[in-house]
C-alpha cells in the first residue's frame, strides 16, 4: 500500500485544534490547516450520523470578512461587490444570505462564497462574506484592489466559524437559541448561545437542515464543548463533509468549479438572479450571457456508476463506443446511498439523466449513466 | 507457518507452497472504512511488487502489491459484497487472495513480525 506525501510547511491552527486533538481526531494538512478528517469512529458512521441526527463541524479554517461602506449605504457596497459577483447583493433583505462566485474577466470562477446582508442594528452598509480556506488570501487581495473609494475590506481571522448540520441541529440549537427555530433557509441572526455572541445563518453544506455559526476565536472551545454536549451532536471530520456536499451534488472549489469553468457550465444560474442575467454588468458577463442564451459547450452532471468500483476525481469520461466526452471532478462512496456516486463534466449531447457512459477508472471503461443531482435529497427549512 | 510483511504494509501467511495475502491491522486502521476491493482474477501470474489489488475507503483508493512472485490461486470474492471485513478482521477473515509462491527466498527479504511492529512504531 501506498502512503500518503506530507508536506513539511507549517500548518496553522483554528481555535479548536486542541478540542480535536483531544479527543483523538485523525489531523491532516489541508489548506495550510492541520485539520480533522475524521474522529475514531470513521468517516462511515459520522455521515449516517450527520444525515440522522446533528453532526458538528469545524469550518474556522474558512475565510471570513466584512465589505464596509463608509456612507453606511447599503447600495453603495451592494455595487461595489455586484462588480465582481453575479449575484444580486442590491436586493438582499437585512440578515439574508446568498451563494455567489467570485468571477475572473473570462467568467471562470476564482472562488464561490457567501454573501450575507449585516442585519445587526448600526451596520448599514455592511455586507459579511465567506471564501474558502485555501483562496482567502487571493480572494482578499483580488476584491480590495477593485473596490471604490469609500468601500473597504475587513478581514476577520480573529473569528471561528462552525456548521451544525443533520436533521436534530435545530431542536438542538432551539433548546440554547430558542429565537433559531423559525430562521428559514439562507437568513441568519444575532443570538446569544450559552451567554455567547453568535452570528447564526440557516445554511451549510451538507443538504441538510442546519446552521453555520460564527463567535469570536476566544469563545470558540465553549461554543464547541456546548452544543457536542447534547447527545445528538457529534463532531463530524472533513472525510464525511466531502461525501455529504457530494451525496448533496454541491460543488466544491478547485475540483468541481475552477477558473476553467463558468457558472453556467457548472450548473449554478439558480445563483444568478434575473437582474443580473439581463444587465450584465460583472466580470464575465459576455460569457455567461451568450451561456444563457445559447447553452454551454459542456455540463457539470451527477454520475452513477452501475457496479460497486468509485470513479475518482480525475477519471476520463466517454460515450460507450470510447469516445472522450469529459472528465469526473468528485467522486467516491456515497454512505447513504450505498454505493459509488460521483459528478463531472460532459459534452452537452452526453448531459440527459440517463445517458450512459464508461468512467475509465484503472484502464478499464466502468458502466455508469447521468444521473439527477442530489443523490440525497436537500432537507433544507424553507 | 509464518508470516511475513512488507513496508507497504501487506502480509503474507505462508503455509507450505502458498500463502494468504491481506493488509495489516494497521493499515486498516489508517485507511478507514473500506467500500470497495477489486481483486485479480485466479490463474494470474503476478510479479514480487505489482500492483495485485485495489482497496478503496471513502476518501481514497489505494493499491496492494504482491509481497512476493507466484500465481494466484485463491481470491476472497467474500470482501466483493462484504468490504467491510477488511476492517473488522484485517488479519483473518479480511484476506485478499492465496499466492503459490515461485520462489520461498523472497520470504527473507520481508520482515517478521516483531520487525514489523517495529517499523510500525517508527513511523506512527
Amino acid at each position: 500500500m501506498a502512503e500518503p506525501a506530507h508536506s513539511d510547511e507549517p500548518l496553522l491552527k483554528t481555535p479548536l485544534h486542541a478540542e480535536h486533538v483531544a479527543v483523538g481526531a485523525r489531523m491532516v494538512p489541508f489548506a495550510g490547516y492541520d485539520m480533522p478528517v475524521q474522529y475514531p469512529t470513521g468517516i462511515l458512521t459520522e455521515h449516517n450520523w450527520t444525515r440522522e441526527h446533528a453532526g458538528l463541524f469545524d469550518v474556522s479554517h474558512m475565510g471570513q470578512a466584512f465589505l464596509v461602506a463608509e456612507d453606511k449605504s447599503h447600495e453603495t457596497v451592494a455595487r461595489a461587490l455586484e462588480a465582481l459577483i453575479p449575484a444580486d447583493v442590491l436586493n438582499l433583505k437585512p440578515n439574508q444570505q446568498r451563494y455567489s462566485q467570485l468571477l475572473a474577466d473570462d467568467g471562470g470562477i476564482l472562488d464561490d462564497l457567501m454573501v450575507t446582508r449585516v442585519g445587526a442594528p448600526g451596520h448599514e452598509g455592511w455586507l459579511y462574506l465567506v471564501v474558502n480556506a485555501s483562496m482567502k488570501d487571493a480572494d482578499y487581495a483580488h476584491i480590495e484592489a477593485r473596490l471604490p473609494k469609500g468601500v473597504s475590506l475587513n478581514r476577520k481571522d480573529g473569528l471561528a466559524l462552525m456548521a451544525l448540520q443533520g436533521p436534530s441541529a435545530a431542536a438542538v440549537l432551539a433548546k440554547l437559541a430558542p429565537e433559531t427555530a423559525d430562521l428559514p433557509f439562507m437568513m441568519s441572526a444575532d443570538v446569544q448561545i450559552d451567554g455567547i455572541w453568535s452570528h447564526v445563518s440557516r445554511s451549510g453544506y451538507t443538504g441538510e437542515d442546519g446552521f453555520e455559526i460564527s463567535c469570536h476565536a476566544g469563545d470558540a472551545a465553549k461554543l464547541w464543548t456546548t452544543l457536542l454536549a447534547d447527545p445528538e451532536v457529534k463532531p463530524i471530520g472533513l472525510g464525511a463533509r466531502d461525501s455529504l456536499r457530494l451525496e448533496a451534488g454541491l460543488c466544491l472549489y478547485g475540483h468541481d468549479i475552477d477558473t476553467t469553468t463558468s457558472p453556467i457550465e457548472a450548473g449554478l444560474i439558480w445563483s444568478i438572479q434575473k437582474r443580473r442575467r439581463e444587465e450584465g454588468g460583472f466580470p464575465g458577463a459576455e460569457r455567461v450571457q451568450r451561456e444563457i442564451k445559447d447553452g454551454a459547450a459542456r455540463v457539470r452532471v451527477g454520475i452513477k456508476p452501475e457496479g460497486r468500483a468509485p470513479a475518482r476525481e480525475g477519471s476520463v469520461i466517454t460515450t460507450p463506443d470510447g469516445r472522450e466526452i469529459g472528465i469526473v471532478t468528485s467522486g467516491g462512496f456515497g454512505p447513504t446511498v450505498n454505493g459509488p456516486v460521483a459528478m463531472g463534466y460532459v459534452s452537452k449531447d452526453a448531459s440527459a439523466v440517463g445517458t450512459d457512459l464508461h468512467l475509465i477508472v484503472r484502464g478499464k471503461p466502468l458502466p455508469a449513466k447521468v444521473a439527477a443531482m442530489p443523490f440525497a435529497p436537500h432537507r433544507y427549512k424553507r | 507457518m509464518t508470516t511475513r510483511y512488507t513496508k507497504d504494509h501487506e502480509y503474507i501467511r505462508v503455509e507450505g507452497d502458498a500463502g494468504i495475502v491481506g493488509i495489516s491491522d494497521y493499515a486498516q486502521g489508517q485507511l478507514g472504512d473500506v467500500v470497495f476491493v477489486e481483486l485479480p482474477s485466479v490463474g494470474k501470474t503476478l510479479s514480487k511488487g505489482d500492483e495485485a489489488a485495489v482497496v478503496e475507503s471513502v476518501k481514497a483508493a489505494s493499491e496492494v502489491y504482491a509481497p512476493v512472485s507466484g500465481e494466484v490461486v485463491e481470491v476472497n470474492s467474500e470482501l466483493e459484497s462484504s468490504p467491510g471485513t477488511v476492517n473488522e478482521d484485517a488479519a483473518g477473515r479480511g484476506w485478499f487472495m492465496k499466492i503459490r509462491l515461485t520462489d520461498q527466498s523472497e520470504l527473507d527479504g520481508l520482515m517478521t513480525e516483531e520487525q514489523y511492529q517495529e517499523f510500525v512504531k517508527s513511523i506512527s
